[in-house]
């Protein structure tokens, strides 16, 4: 009994790390722009086939050295994976969202537009690359430790020693950073900042950046994880993943990855004593009484407006 | 005499649907897709509601047409076909025609009831926090229907066909396509009552600014939840239509992918303009059926459509006019002076 309880555990802390990755994505955005990145789920997909790619090409016969070891394609594929799909996550920026912030049209219509580009990125890559699955390569052998009857595998402590690491560095940029004051200081007043001399539009595409980075880097450990990939596997786990970044209160970071793994744990004790089918009913229920109890989320702060 | 024009032309043009179908003048393609074209509308038009009038950001109507289709379908099936779940029909066939508009209003009922899962959080939230209100209970509704393995769960639902059939027994009519026509031109009518009614003027007002209206002694709890129960009760009787007129329902029709493509009718009309997003369902209604071919060209050509829409004519095809607006000849056949 208590064996199963931590084995659960160490499942529900795997799951919750990419929750809490993808919820740090949307958390980022939506501190700064005030915006629901609805593309986001899908850049966390687009981010898992760049790996895929990414990984071919090494494996394939243009590795830099012929048949290069597992680990050493996973620590070039990681860097490359992060930077390819924050670029993917910029140009969405530069070219959907920026023009409508320019034209300062309603907030809707970049909501809008963001849960269109989420909608174009799947399909397009459905059009583009067909509807067959695409498993991912075996890159590190899973060696599992039998710890008193607890199986950990070296995958599941990688992803939540990652998860846990991506938190502290965002925090640190945040908190400690030049870059990471500019941050705070958009989203606490969007006018006086172009008004001090910070470049505004650098500290956005920066944030896209840092939120699409880390929504490739859980693509690539979800891919390592989970080796099938499938053009629609973003779309759920996008929307999960944001609304435990509500929960957790957007636009506080300790809240984003509180709420991801929240999330994970709701998640992976209804699998444990239910029958796995209400997975997601129980879990958006749950949220939603959350929600309605707490609506600014646990962390979150309830913003005044002045009338 | 003037105000009875367009009761009698709506009444010529039922008239002509029905003899053209009859007649097979019109083939059953085209049959289909002007039905789908008159569910269109009440989504689109019901939705507008929401997003338009009200100005909050809904994006799970899907969820609420599940709900009409799936409780209208089990009625329906339940008292008039006999079917392997549950057995013999409860009621003889020619009662079909004169109940059908009862459990096309329950379905509606029903989901307007589910409509309070949405409406009740509305009272303390508003915009991006609602909206994911509104997802959540699309997806609640979606896995509660996988979920009840007595109405087939993921596999669907079907009998409905049977049902339809029933109704000939009374009479040889196109019985689908005068329940949606008459479905049609109930949901608008009553959504420009409401709209032009005291409390939906209060509906603008809450768009507007909450506070104020609040002010101003608008009930605004009141208004926000009539206007959801009103819209979501509406998109239920989309639902039980949708459902009758494929005589089969599957949860997975009903996903964010649906509601997306109401949200595009809505949007492309204009924000709060009804005879915008009546005009929106035809033309996207027509569109769908024109990049049928393109198969799944077809979901990033509609997306794009709403992306460039958003970027260049944010107001869409009317802004939030109506035709009377833009044509004032049409007032006098109005009754009703918006």
């Amino acid at each position: 009994m208590l064996q199963s309880f931590i084995q659960n555990i160490f499942n529900a802390l795997q799951w919750g790390s990419f929750y809490s990755l993808i919820a740090l994505g949307y958390c980022l955005v939506y501190g700064v722009l005030l915006l629901i990145n609805f593309a986001h789920g899908d850049i966390f997909m687009v981010g898992a086939y760049i790996a895929f790619y990414v990984c071919m090409l090494f494996l394939g016969k243009f590795g830099i050295i012929p048949g290069m070891p597992g680990w050493l394609v996973l620590a070039l594929a990681v860097p490359l994976t992060m930077m390819l799909t924050a670029v993917v996550g910029v140009t969405l920026e530069r070219v959907a969202y920026r023009p409508l912030r320019r034209k300062g049209v309603n907030r809707l219509y970049v909501v809008i537009t963001a849960l269109m580009c989420g909608l174009i990125l799947e399909h397009a890559n459905l059009a583009l690359l067909g509807a067959s699955r695409r498993s991912f390569p075996t890159l590190i052998p899973t060696t599992v430790y039998n710890i008193a009857g607890v199986n950990i595998t070296n995958v599941k402590l990688g992803v939540i020693l990652v998860a846990v690491l991506a938190f502290f560095f965002l925090r640190f940029v945040v908190v400690k950073t030049k870059i990471g004051m500019a941050m705070r200081a958009i989203s606490y007043d969007r006018f006086a900042v172009p008004l001090m001399g910070i470049p505004a539009d650098s500290v956005i595409v920066f944030t896209f950046v840092l939120g699409s980075g880390f929504a490739g880097l859980a693509g690539l450990l979800f891919a390592v994880t989970y080796p099938v990939l499938d053009p629609y596997m973003g779309a759920l786990i996008g929307w999960k993943a944001f609304i435990a970044a509500v929960v957790g209160g957007i636009g506080s970071i300790r809240g984003a990855f509180a709420g991801g793994f929240l999330l994970g744990f709701v998640e992976i004790m209804v699998v444990a004593f239910f029958p796995s089918t209400l997975r997601d009913l129980i879990a958006f229920t749950i949220l939603l009484l959350i929600l309605s109890v707490k609506p600014t989320g646990l962390f979150g702060v309830a913003r005044r407006t002045k009338i | 005499m003037k105000q009875y024009t367009i009761p009698a032309l709506l009444a010529l043009l039922l008239a002509v649907l029905v003899f053209v179908s009859m007649t097979g003048a019109m083939n059953v393609y085209w049959q289909s897709v002007l039905m789908f074209m008159g569910i269109n509308i009440i989504l689109s038009s019901s939705l507008n509601i929401i997003n338009g009038n009200m100005g909050e950001f809904s994006c799970g109507h899907a969820g609420f047409m599940a709900v009409g289709a799936y409780v209208s379908s089990v009625l329906s099936v339940l008292l008039f076909a006999e079917g392997s779940v549950f057995g013999e029909a409860l009621l003889p066939p020619h009662l079909a025609v004169f109940l059908f508009p009862f459990i096309l209003v329950a379905g509606g009922v029903a989901a307007s009831l589910v409509g309070l899962l949405v409406a009740v959080p509305s009272f303390r939230t508003r915009g991006d926090y609602l909206a994911i209100i509104t997802i959540a209970a699309a997806y609640i509704v979606k896995s509660t229907i996988e979920n009840i393995n007595a109405i087939g769960g993921a596999r669907g639902f079907m009998g409905m066909s049977k049902v339809t059939a029933a109704m000939n027994t009374t009479a040889e009519l196109p019985w689908m396509i005068i329940w949606v026509f008459l479905g049609t031109v109930f949901s608008v009518w009553l959504i420009r009552r409401f709209i032009f009614s005291t409390l939906g003027n209060g509906v603008n007002a809450v768009c507007q600014d909450e506070i104020a209206a609040e002010i101003m002694s608008v009930n605004t709890n009141q208004v926000k939840m009539t206007a959801f129960m009103v819209s979501c009760g509406l998109a239920g009787i989309a639902g039980a239509l949708f459902a009758h007129v494929l005589g089969y329902v599957n949860p997975g029709s009903f996903t964010i992918l649906k509601s997306t493509e109401v949200m595009v009718m809505v949007y492309l009309g204009g924000m709060g303009s009804l005879s915008g997003s009546v005009l929106s369902a035809i033309l996207i209604t027509l569109l769908m059926e024109a990049l049928r071919p393109l198969q799944i060209i077809k979901w990033i050509v509609i997306p794009l459509l709403l992306v460039l829409l958003m970027q260049f004519r944010p107001e869409g095809i009317m802004g939030n006019r109506e035709l009377a607006n833009i044509f004032p000849g049409l007032k006098k056949f109005y009754r009703l002076k918006g």
